[in-house]
């Protein structure tokens, strides 16, 4: 022993499984993936997107998928790795079928967003950056989801889930479970973390048209205004 | 007189699937796009200077004045990047503009595009809001299919393609060069200036980043004139706005009105305070821009005004708190978000707000030394103006104004946890079993 040997403070590669290289990206995956690099003036563009779908398919950002972005766009596996562990939302762990954020950003939290994630969290026996043992739900806090007029804010697969108290969290997590029919407050039905990581990554799953053009509180300025006949002055007037 | 609400980027939310072309169409959408394409690309800049349109985002700059500064004779590609990274505590009008009428983004875009000679556009979405991709998806396929998007739009020889783009989790990324970083495919991380993305922008090109809100305000501005526009608002900050109302208020909401609206008048709209409490802080444009007090309800809402109580208009994003919440827990969650987002390539950064944290842990738990207050602010003159972005500017900036307006909270915590002084209950919209934090 020289006294010198290395050691880190950070836990073992943010528990990452290393030994796990399993994958379930196919012939079908490489050409979406070369489809997506294509739709970019310059292709690396198109990593963010790339690793979106590396997600839907494998259900984390796996070793396999690293390498295959690396392929695509020519670039060593270093660089796609440096972007993957950058933004929140590309996980190195697998996800749950539905992922849970709770939004505990100062608004919220004092709002009850504190108290939601206590009842999620001991409700899921996870705590957040952790999924079920059965894979079925994982857990984040997630910072500012631009939805504060509705706070405090859940998201599911990152859809909005407004309004939150702790008896619609158990009721949306026992209905989740259950395999019930749950809707977005302000978005589609709700299919599953890979499914929404698809959309992400520019495949679109044809939902669109589903749930309200906006919520109530988004509509409450204009709905005041036209109780008072107030509107934007005319054109004419202003000449 | 203008009315106090001037729905105008709002007045179509409420319709039957309003986020369709057919319904946006319906309410004279593409209208503008017509017009615009008959101008001359100078005119139609023109147009929007003389509207006095200022940027949407936060900081306030003249959104023609922006298109001007792109050079003609650069033999490089032009490009419109729109800037939907909507991400800042509090913010929250981006978001249902695009949920509820994405087509009058696309619309702003193609005449953006048009007057900057940009062939491709990008939109940047924050990836964490999947319904607004979706329908900005289905926007752009069915602008596409009725001949607004693609090769010679409307007939008029111009070609434009736009590209929805979902980003990853980064609240960085809405700064504006950081954005770029992240659109070319690395960690979004902000770039030093000169030279400013007008000149050297995404792959090194001419580019121009608005916010959703400021593109969205053009198609209108070309329907109904800059006098029009400039009827509303005030001297020096014209038109009308979103102002988005959260926190403890009866009814929380979006309320677009002429810039230069006050606290008072919203609060007075939404119904006020909820039942029982009073203000006690707020915030005029998300969590980093300076806080303000009750003794400031009645100065204008507008870039003058915010700024001539040394804070900022910001995004417009009104915080309310009322007299139940602990200045100090406040404070300590939003550092905690700009540690959190800090990208950690500028040290007073990301080694700043990191202290920060522990500082203010320290007062929430009532184990603050003397001297600390006085350390706190040390920290933060190590910090503001002292890295690549304003990221750290606005950590300082929630710190600073919230000793300056409640210096007695954050002294309390040489003894008393906030959580005593200011049962965290009682903030809550739902009953909350009161327990002792204990922080490690």
């Amino acid at each position: 022993m020289s006294g010198h040997e290395f050691q880190s403070f950070f836990p073992d590669s943010g528990e990452v499984d290393m030994t796990d290289t399993s994958t379930s990206i196919d012939e079908t995956t490489m050409a979406e993936l070369r489809e997506l690099a294509g739709r970019y003036p310059q292709p690396r563009s198109a990593l963010l997107p790339m690793l979106h779908l590396v997600q839907s398919v494998d259900g984390r950002i796996s070793p396999a998928g690293i390498q295959a972005c690396a392929d695509v766009l020519g670039i060593t596996t270093a660089q796609v790795s440096g972007v993957a562990t950058f933004y929140t939302m590309y996980r190195r762990r697998p996800g749950g079928t539905h992922h849970v954020g709770v939004c505990t950003t100062a608004l919220c939290a004092v709002m009850g967003g504190d108290a939601l994630l206590d009842r999620v969290s001991e409700k899921l026996g996870i705590g957040p950056d952790e999924t079920t043992a059965d894979g079925r739900f994982s857990l984040e806090r997630v910072e500012c989801n631009a939805a504060c007029d509705f706070a405090p804010v859940m998201m599911v697969n990152w859809e909005f889930m407004d309004n939150m108290t702790p008896q619609k969290a158990d009721a949306l997590l026992d209905d989740l479970a259950a395999g019930k029919e749950v809707r977005s407050t302000r978005g589609a039905t709700i299919t599953s973390w890979r499914e929404a990581e698809r959309v992400l990554a520019g495949f679109p799953d044809g939902r669109a048209d589903e749930g309200p053009s906006a919520g109530e509180a988004s509509l409450l300025g204009k709905t005041i205004a036209d109780a008072n006949s107030w509107a934007a002055p005319k054109p004419e007037d202003a000449k | 007189m203008t009315d106090t609400l001037t729905p105008v980027l709002s007045a179509n939310w409420g319709t039957e699937k309003s986020w369709t072309l057919e319904a946006y169409r319906k309410a004279g959408g593409y209208e503008a796009v017509a017009t615009a394409l008959k101008m001359t690309p100078s005119e139609v800049t023109d147009l929007v200077k003389d509207s006095g349109l200022r940027g949407r985002g936060g900081a306030g700059f003249p959104t023609g004045m922006k298109w001007s500064f792109v050079p003609k004779d650069n033999p490089n590609p032009k490009y419109l990047v729109v800037n939907a990274d909507e991400s800042e505590p509090g913010t929250c009008k981006d978001m249902p503009l695009l949920l509820a009428s994405p087509h009058t983004l696309v619309e702003g875009m193609i005449i953006a595009s048009y007057a900057i000679d940009c062939h491709t556009a990008f939109v940047y979405i924050r990836g964490e809001v999947l319904h607004v991709i979706r329908r900005m998806q289905q926007a752009v396929a069915e602008a596409y299919d009725k001949g607004y998007l693609g090769k010679d739009i409307l007939g008029s020889g111009y070609d434009l393609d736009i590209i929805v783009h979902a980003g990853a989790g980064a609240y960085i990324c809405g700064e504006e060069t950081a954005l770029l970083d992240s659109l070319e495919g690395r960690r979004g991380q902000p770039r030093l200036r000169p030279p400013f993305p007008a000149v050297a922008g995404l792959y090194a090109s001419p580019t121009v980043i608005n916010n959703v809100e400021s593109i969205s305000s053009v198609p209108s501005i070309v329907k109904n004139g800059s006098a029009w526009f400039g009827s509303m608002g005030t001297e020096k900050s014209k038109g009308m706005t979103l102002y988005s109302l959260s926190g403890h208020v009866k009814r929380p909401g979006q309320f677009e009105a002429p810039l230069g609206i006050t606290l008072r008048q919203l609060l007075e709209l939404s119904g006020g305070i909820r039942d029982g409490h009073e203000l006690k802080f707020w915030t005029p444009g998300g969590s980093s821009t300076p806080i303000l007090t009750a003794e400031h309800l009645d100065v204008p809402l507008d870039y003058e005004g915010m700024g001539g109580v040394g804070s900022m208009l910001g995004t417009k994003a009104l915080q309310v708190f009322d007299e139940t919440t602990s200045v100090v827990r406040t404070t300590l969650r939003w550092v905690e978000f700009y540690k959190h987002e800090s990208c950690g390539k500028c040290t007073p950064c990301r080694e700043g707000n990191w202290w920060l944290v522990q500082l203010l842990k320290s007062f929430e738990a009532g184990t603050a030394q003397d001297g600390d207050v006085e350390k706190l602010l040390d920290i933060c003159d190590n910090m503001g103006g002292k890295s690549f972005c304003a990221l750290a500017d606005g950590a300082v900036a929630c710190v600073t104004s919230a000793v300056r307006h409640f210096r007695s909270e954050f002294e309390a915590g040489r003894a008393t946890p906030a959580w005593e002084l200011f049962p965290y209950g009682r903030s809550a919209l739902f009953e909350v079993q009161e327990k002792v934090e204990v922080h490690a």
